[in-house]
């Protein structure tokens, strides 16, 4: 039996989601066709758009279905600095240690990017944000961050955005259903998500958005969500999205203790073997616990893990299937050897305290492993000559 | 037993890391990350750690149902057998990256961490045959005479060798093929890679220059007389006949060919054929893969290049290092090649050729 503890990677579907995406993939016809068949697709969707906004306390109208977290973040990002090339507000920041969907898309603007400095937590700090510069027009901080699950203040963020007259985006992929996440009390002006973090279908996710938010369009077609985003709307992901959202919302209140009782018998029985540090600060999500295992390399971590029947992350990108040091980590100035030791396990609806328990009693064996298989003296692989 | 295979997403390592699952093993398979800009190598030819490659090994592994994984061991490979190729040649010496790689990468790097994650030993697709006897694993040459690859792994030692499986041993080329296609594997026809992996063009000349730069100097003939002028000695091997340029014909009319390479003095000397005539060979840094280095005088084999043929010696080792005598003066024998030993289809040892006279 395998434990999977890799839920903020994907987390297995809901039933709810699988039941209503059921019903949906019988229907026929297209959201934007005019006739019965069109109408009756259009309702389940304004159905399920319905759904999400009450999730996420949002009003309809300002849900924008998209293929995915990435696609929301690029919608904003691209959108915000090609609205602010116009109107005399062409920079757009964010956080040092946003999700690659936000990162690469601001380091794709070039100079017009501005990186907002995290401390050791990677919380985002109040003097980054409020030396905005005056020619940002929106900024970009992340709810819980995806590799340490650090909650960032995002009350302070929105605050210093509104005092510098910049628009505020959150990237929420890893907050709804996880913690408490009302897009109308934050004031935020976008926030993205997605729904397989959550127990919804992989493939769909959502930008919410203030009807007056100030964006150009990036995704040129048929205009069908709100001229912001083209592509027909696939109703059933989004009818599966908006249960397993509904779902865990609705459960938050229960599962969140008892995602951090567990969450606290990891971190008990993961820091009980010496130099295991865990990330994030005192601030996280319940149900993600990040460690960086001294004298390790995370990869090695994770085969040994994987041998055992344990589904955890590495939490950061790999190019071609290769760790690369996390930038998260290095962000947070926890230096080169940190951010290629580092692992994450993550919780979701269908963890057990059997999984944790799994993973503590293989635990000891598997960090001596590891510990035996990285070079003790300065591997010459780890600095670059060149 | 648990082990790893190194699976390049070629045929061979493939079918090898087929066998073992079928014979039972606890199998993991990792692709080994050499280059540090895997999409930038990758052209016409094969590069043997390109993004594609690693897609195929991963394939394979989902094929046999193996745990999968890639290795970024780009920087040692970098360090360890890129810098020493370009630091060879540019000393006037031929090395050889791959016999290297095998010494510092597959059966150092890899092998160490494997066995420390708590794997019995290193398995891969190279063909040749180990035989345990008692403790000792003793290297022979494979069974297809034409793939034999015991010259690349002659530099191993038996603390490597005791690790290691070469589950094709036994099998010709042609057999592997048909394995791989009645496995459903999409490598069966993937073609061979020949080239040095990290110089995937196969413009070693280009490459070494672009590492190097530009050298020009002097290309004199044996009596020291200008005949010519070169971009830069490490364009240059021993025995080398083409791409010489020569501005001034042989006087007996012969072909001529590299006879020595000087980068200190950035001189390349050309000669007739005869000149490449060696029968005394000294060997450096030797290494055994043997149990108990073989001391002393004894008869054996001599290979010096991966496909070459065996030569019949009079070898004379000790701790310092190896003289070989040949029976038959050899041609093209260049300082920096691995002399690799055997004692008929035995792997004795290795050593590298510091001069031949």
């Amino acid at each position: 039996m395998r434990h999977y503890l890799d839920h903020a990677a994907s987390s297995p579907l809901r039933d709810e989601a699988r039941e209503a995406m059921l019903a949906a993939w019988e229907l026929t016809g297209n959201p934007s066709s005019l006739h019965g068949s069109g109408r009756r697709a259009r309702s389940l969707l304004e159905d399920a758009r319905e759904q999400l906004a009450d999730a996420v306390d949002a009003h309809p109208g300002e849900v924008v279905f998209t293929s995915g977290g990435t696609e929301a973040d690029h919608l904003v990002i691209s959108g915000a600095a090609a609205w602010g090339a116009e109107h005399g507000r062409p920079r757009v920041a964010a956080s040092a240690v946003e999700h690659p969907a936000v990162a690469h898309a601001v380091q794709a603007l070039g100079g017009a990017g501005v990186r907002l400095p995290v401390d050791s937590d990677g919380v985002v700090h109040g003097e980054g944000l409020a030396q905005l510069p005056p020619d940002v027009g929106w900024a970009s901080v992340m709810w819980v961050n995806n590799e340490t699950g650090a909650i960032q203040p995002i009350d302070g963020f929105v605050e210093a955005c509104r005092r510098a007259g910049v628009r505020a985006h959150s990237d929420a992929v890893q907050a709804l259903g996880h913690v408490r996440c009302s897009f109308t009390a934050s004031r935020l002006d976008a926030l993205s998500l997605s729904a397989h973090k959550l127990g919804g279908p992989v493939g769909v996710g959502a930008l919410v958005v203030r009807r007056n938010a100030p964006l150009a369009v990036v995704s040129h077609g048929g205009g069908q969500e709100r001229r912001l985003r083209s592509g027909t709307v696939p109703v059933a992901l989004a009818a599966g999205f908006a249960a397993a959202a509904a779902a865990s919302v609705a459960e938050l209140a229960a599962q969140a203790p008892r995602w951090a009782g567990l969450r606290q018998r990891l971190v008990d029985g993961l820091t009980a073997v010496g130099g295991v540090r865990v990330n994030g600060g005192a601030h996280t999500s319940p149900a993600i616990c990040h460690v960086t295992v001294d004298g390790t390399r995370a990869d090695d971590v994770l085969l040994l893990l994987d041998a055992a029947g344990i589904d955890c992350s590495t939490g950061s990108a790999c190019t071609a299937g290769v760790h690369q040091p996390s930038e998260v980590v290095l962000a947070m100035g926890l230096g080169e050897e940190a951010a290629t030791a580092s692992v994450r396990f993550s919780l979701g609806h269908t963890t057990t305290a059997a999984d944790v328990d799994a993973l503590l009693a293989a635990w000891p064996d598997v960090v001596a492993r590891a510990r035996g298989a990285r070079p003790t003296q300065p591997d010459p692989g780890e600095t670059r000559a060149t | 037993m648990k082990v790893l295979v190194a699976m390049s997403g070629g045929v061979d390592s493939s079918v090898a890391a087929a066998r073992l699952v079928a014979d039972g093993h606890e199998v993991t398979g990792v692709h080994l990350a050499l280059n540090r800009n895997p999409e930038l190598y990758r052209s016409g030819s094969r590069g043997c750690c390109s993004l594609e490659d690693s897609h195929d090994a991963r394939r394979v592994a989902d094929t046999l149902g193996i745990p999968f994984y890639v290795w970024d061991f780009s920087d040692r490979f970098h360090d360890d057998v890129v810098t020493n190729f370009v630091a060879e040649y540019a000393a006037g010496r031929t090395p050889n990256p791959c016999l290297r790689c095998n010494e510092k990468i597959k059966f150092a790097a890899v092998l160490e961490r494997g066995v420390a994650l708590g794997f019995d030993a290193v398995a891969t697709g190279h063909y040749a045959r180990l035989e345990r006897s008692g403790d000792e694993a003793l290297l022979h040459r494979a069974a297809d005479a034409a793939k034999d690859q015991s010259y690349v792994l002659g530099v191993l030692t038996q603390e490597q060798l005791r690790r290691s499986l070469f589950p094709l041993y036994g099998t010709v080329k042609a057999d592997v093929r048909a394995e791989a296609e009645a496995l459903g594997l999409r490598v069966a026809s993937k073609p061979d890679s020949h080239d040095i992996c990290f110089i995937s063009d196969g413009d070693t000349a280009g490459f070494l220059t672009r590492a190097l730069g530009e050298r020009p100097g002097a290309i004199v003939d044996t009596e020291g007389a200008v005949v010519g002028e070169h971009a830069g000695t490490h364009r240059f091997t021993v025995g080398q006949r083409r791409g010489l340029r020569l501005g001034v014909p042989a006087i007996d009319g012969q072909p001529r060919y590299v006879l020595a390479i000087e980068p200190v003095t950035n001189t390349v000397t050309v000669g007739p054929h005869a000149g490449l005539a060696v029968t005394e060979i000294a060997g450096i840094r030797p290494t055994w893969a043997v149990a108990d280095p073989r001391y002393g005088t004894w008869r054996g084999l001599l290979q010096v290049r991966a496909h070459g043929a065996p030569l019949p010696a009079t070898i004379e080792a000790d701790a310092a290092g190896v003289r070989i005598t040949l029976d038959e003066p050899a041609f093209g024998i260049a300082p920096g090649q691995a002399a690799v030993t055997y004692d008929g289809d035995l792997v004795v040892g290795a050593s590298t050729i510091a001069g031949a006279a």
